[in-house]
């Protein structure tokens, strides 16, 4: 149990001091040829030497990898035929492999059918515009996260921002009557609006006062949840004939245009999205308040030392940490992923699940775009999941967990698939701890 | 910026804002001089509190006397009813609270005293309320009750508290008290219903301990930030047991998931005080285990050496290494220990509660727990506290959206807010600077 790490040979001065300079060093691979592989990395950087490394995107090939047969496992030990071939597993041991080889295929090719391309289906785009839905408020919001990330801030509190913007946004949709196009952008503006100022006051609460996020946020989520259900039990919220928690529908003219023709779900939200994208990955390579919020990130004492006021852009980041989510929220109510109505759980857990799209992101807008889509053709695979196999459909949180922990554990990976340790492996991802 | 002198000058008021989360960096250990502007933020607010609680809840309060029952149940020795005038004594509590702002104002409390004011005024304002609450005269404010199932209610969250007091202690930070929560209950569950409750409890802690392990090989051996595996075990823990209950329980419910729930005993002379008898010594086994749970940590941790070791490696990893602790194993046994302790707080839930288990059952208290955790300054007895105020809000919900006769109705949604409204505000204003162990959530690495 107890790791060799930090138990360096005394009798070898090279690996002691080896040590020191790589921290999370693992055993498994001898110092000298890491070394040579940084070396040459640098003067000829060839595709195999990246193949053999931990570059991020191998890792994160072999993370699904991973998560897959460990989830084949967990498919393979709940399969009920499996189970009974088990049973005379001496007598015929083909059954047993056989039973398990369908049950995980059944399972894997609806995850595919249900997410990208399903030949037995009517409409051959369906499952692709379903991966859309479900990815583009995994994207914003994990856009959301991705930025506080990076000024070293933790932001549970997606789902609460995600849930004040519905319903700023919604009541907006379905009590003010707007002209064509005036009334989306409002709305859309309302449901910023709404995120922003529910991010905003953790981080003014940070700032001032030095209360970590992760409390606040997590408060600032209960308080949400709890404000919903209150507004979906007043008259002027609630829909006729008020026995239902759900709220009055959007006009028309605040929803979303469908993409391509009414068939398909997919929205104009998703442009939404890529544009959230580019913006947050501009600012945090070219603007100036991107570069404070990474040099905050980085080291608050050298930042405040060079003139940058910690606690302001602190405040601020998570004003734009809370439009993101807010335009995540927006997705929701707008588009038609909840029939345009509020309820308490128009979030639909993407406040949580985009901290993991966004460690899966490795702290990159980009990174965070592909995690989003990744994620959400995973959840719209699970509704076919749930339709065609006996799998419960919550194989596919157990693959979203398991992936970003292979990632979020390099040398994990590096010890299972015995890769080089490449200089390129890092994530800018950053979680200060309590006195942080 | 880390200059405390600065802090004290009035005509920098906004700097001296603007440097506070610095301060936390800067003078972990020094005690400075609260700000101007703190002292009267805190001040006011604390004013404002007692203007509405004479205002808001004086002047809006019924004619009527309240009374407070003090019995819990028709058995065993009766107290009688206590009388109070209803609009009079809100007055008078808001009053008293007032005195307590104005204090502060002047005198500027900081630390310990500050401390106690902030559980005065509490205190104060849950009395007052709970007369407004009554004072219609219709019905008596069942106190006895109230405490029962604050005690119930916050069982599971002071052992999850217990479980991150016992990690972080020792220098790991556990965001993960959730989805370790969450397999104990599973497992507290399926094997309660399999083999007998006991071997339930067994199977929760045991599970928890795994819980536990992941966490301490990611984050001691991979070197993996703690606060990001935390969520992503919580993630896993909500995935994999929604997963084993669509694939086991979901499919033969009586077979997997009826367990057996522990039955309170009562323990002979101490059952019989009235008032603290029936609520502290008449209760289940996980009560007890809870009891014991924080007795035992809060004592070892001060008095044993294994605490001292603990609080050495969680402060100063480096010192104790030199002094030849084996930092790591300490660590790994702690965390395992306190995933262990998690899964009994989960198992509270099931097997302790109400039996069955639910996809998603811990609902989120396993971040409570954390939350207390943080609020009680990462000691035994303050995440007692903090567990006790959430478990006694949560109850006062409950209790209030019974309560037929409320001299103004309040919405329960709004109720249920109570509590994380009243974190927010404690930890911003009262506990905002907190000082976790040093070391809390740098991973060891000897050289």
């Amino acid at each position: 149990m107890t790791p060799d790490l930090g138990k360096p040979d005394k009798d070898r001065p090279d690996l002691v001091k080896a040590d020191k300079d790589r921290p999370d060093a693992d055993t498994a691979q001898p110092m000298a040829p890491a070394n040579q592989t940084l070396d040459q990395a640098a003067d000829r950087p060839g595709i195999g030497t990246m193949l053999r490394s931990d570059h991020p995107f191998v890792v994160t090939v072999l993370a699904v990898i991973s998560a897959m047969i460990v989830g084949a496992i967990l498919i393979i030990a709940s399969d009920g035929p499996t189970r009974q071939a088990i049973g005379y597993f001496f007598q015929a041991p083909l059954d047993t492999f056989n039973a398990a080889g369908w049950a995980v295929r059944d399972a894997y090719v609806a995850l595919f059918e249900g997410s990208i391309y399903n030949p037995g289906g009517g409409q051959a785009l369906a499952p692709l515009s379903e991966t859309l839905v479900y990815a583009t408020p995994l994207i914003l919001a994990g856009l959301s996260v991705t930025l506080a990330f990076r000024a070293g801030l933790f932001n549970i509190g997606a789902q609460g921002q995600i849930l004040m913007s519905a319903a700023l946004a919604g009541y907006i949709g379905f009590a003010w009557h707007l002209p064509w196009a005036v009334h989306i952008i409002v709305a859309i503006l309302g449901g910023v609006i709404g995120g922003a100022i529910w991010a905003a006051i953790a981080g003014a609460l940070k700032a001032r006062t030095g209360a970590h996020e992760v409390i606040t946020t997590i408060m600032l989520n209960y308080i949400a949840v709890n404000f919903v259900n209150y507004l979906l039990g007043v008259t002027w919220f609630q829909a006729p004939p008020y026995n239902q928690a759900v709220s009055r529908t959007v006009e028309g003219n605040a929803r979303f245009w469908p993409l391509f023709g009414a068939d398909l779900r997919v929205n104009f939200s998703f442009i939404l999205a890529i544009a959230a994208t580019a913006f947050v990955w501009w600012l945090l390579k070219y603007g100036t308040f991107g570069f404070r919020v990474r040099a905050v990130g980085a080291n608050q004492n050298a930042s405040r030392t060079a003139g940058i006021s910690v606690s302001s852009t602190y405040i601020w980041v998570m004003v734009l940490v809370g439009a993101l989510s807010g335009l995540a929220g927006v997705a929701q109510i707008l588009g038609s992923a909840n029939n345009y109505q509020v309820t308490a759980s128009v979030d639909a857990g993407v406040g949580f699940t985009a901290i993991t799209v966004a460690l899966l992101g490795r702290g990159t807008a980009w990174g965070t775009f592909w995690a989003g889509l990744l994620f959400g053709a995973l959840t719209a695979g699970s509704g076919q999941l749930q339709v065609a196999t006996t799998t419960p459909p919550d194989l596919v949180q157990v693959l979203q967990a398991l992936v970003v922990l292979f990632i979020a554990a390099p040398g994990l990976i590096r010890l299972i698939f015995r890769l080089r340790r490449s200089d390129s492996s890092g994530s800018a991802v950053l979680a200060k701890g309590w006195n942080g | 910026m880390s200059d405390p002198v600065k802090t004290d000058q009035p005509e920098v008021t906004t700097e001296t804002v603007e440097v506070a989360p610095g301060e936390v960096v800067a003078q972990r250990s020094v005690d400075v001089r609260m700000s101007t502007a703190r002292r009267v933020g805190i001040g006011v607010a604390i004013v404002l509190i007692g203007l509405v609680t004479v205002l808001g809840l004086g002047l809006s309060a019924g004619s009527g006397s309240t009374s407070f029952d003090l019995n819990a149940g028709d058995v065993g020795i009766q107290l009688p009813k206590v009388n109070v005038p209803g609009t009079v004594t809100v007055i008078v509590l808001g009053i008293l609270i007032v005195l307590v702002g104005v204090w502060q104002l002047v005198r500027g409390l900081q630390g310990a005293a500050l401390r106690w004011a902030g559980i005065a005024v509490a205190l104060l304002f849950i009395i007052a309320f709970l007369t407004w609450a009554g004072s219609a005269g219709k019905q008596s404010v069942q106190i006895a009750s109230l405490l029962q199932q604050t005690l119930l209610l916050a069982t599971p969250l002071i052992l999850g508290a217990m479980a991150g007091v016992m990690c972080e202690k020792t220098g790991v930070i556990n965001v993960a008290i959730e989805g370790q929560m969450l397999f104990g209950a599973f497992a507290g569950a399926l094997f309660g219903t399999i083999a007998g409750t006991w071997v339930g409890l067994v199977a929760a802690a045991v599970i928890g301990g795994v819980m536990g392990a992941l966490l301490a090989v990611f984050s001691i051996r991979f070197l993996v930030n703690q606060v990001i595996l935390g969520v992503v075990l919580n993630a896993f823990a909500i995935g994999l047991t929604g997963y084993l209950y669509g694939a086991v329980m979901a499919k033969d419910p009586t077979g997997t998931n009826t367990p057996a729930t522990f039955s309170p005993i009562k323990i002979p002379v101490l059952g019989d005080i009235p008032v603290i008898g029936p609520l502290l010594f008449d209760q289940n086994i996980m009560v007890y285990l809870m009891y014991l749970i924080v007795a035992v940590i809060d004592i070892m941790l001060i008095r044993s050496r294994w605490g001292l070791r603990t609080r050495a490696v969680g402060e100063h990893p480096k010192a104790a290494d030199t002094v030849g602790i084996n930092v790591l194993r300490l660590r790994y046994q702690n965390v395992i220990i306190g995933g262990c302790i998690a899964g009994i707080a989960g198992a509270a839930l099931t097997i302790g509660s109400v039996g069955q288990f639910n996809k998603g059952i811990t609902s989120g208290q396993g971040f409570i727990a954390l939350a207390a955790l943080i609020f009680g300054r990462w000691t035994p007895r303050g995440a007692l506290g903090a567990a006790l105020f959430f478990g006694f809000a949560t109850a006062l919900q409950t209790a209030l959206s019974l309560f037929q006769s409320l001299p103004v109705r309040i919405d329960s949604d709004l109720l249920a807010m109570l509590p994380y409204l009243a974190t927010l505000f404690a930890v911003a204003g009262l506990v905002g600077r907190v000082r976790a162990p040093a070391a809390d959530g740098e991973p060891y690495v000897k050289g």
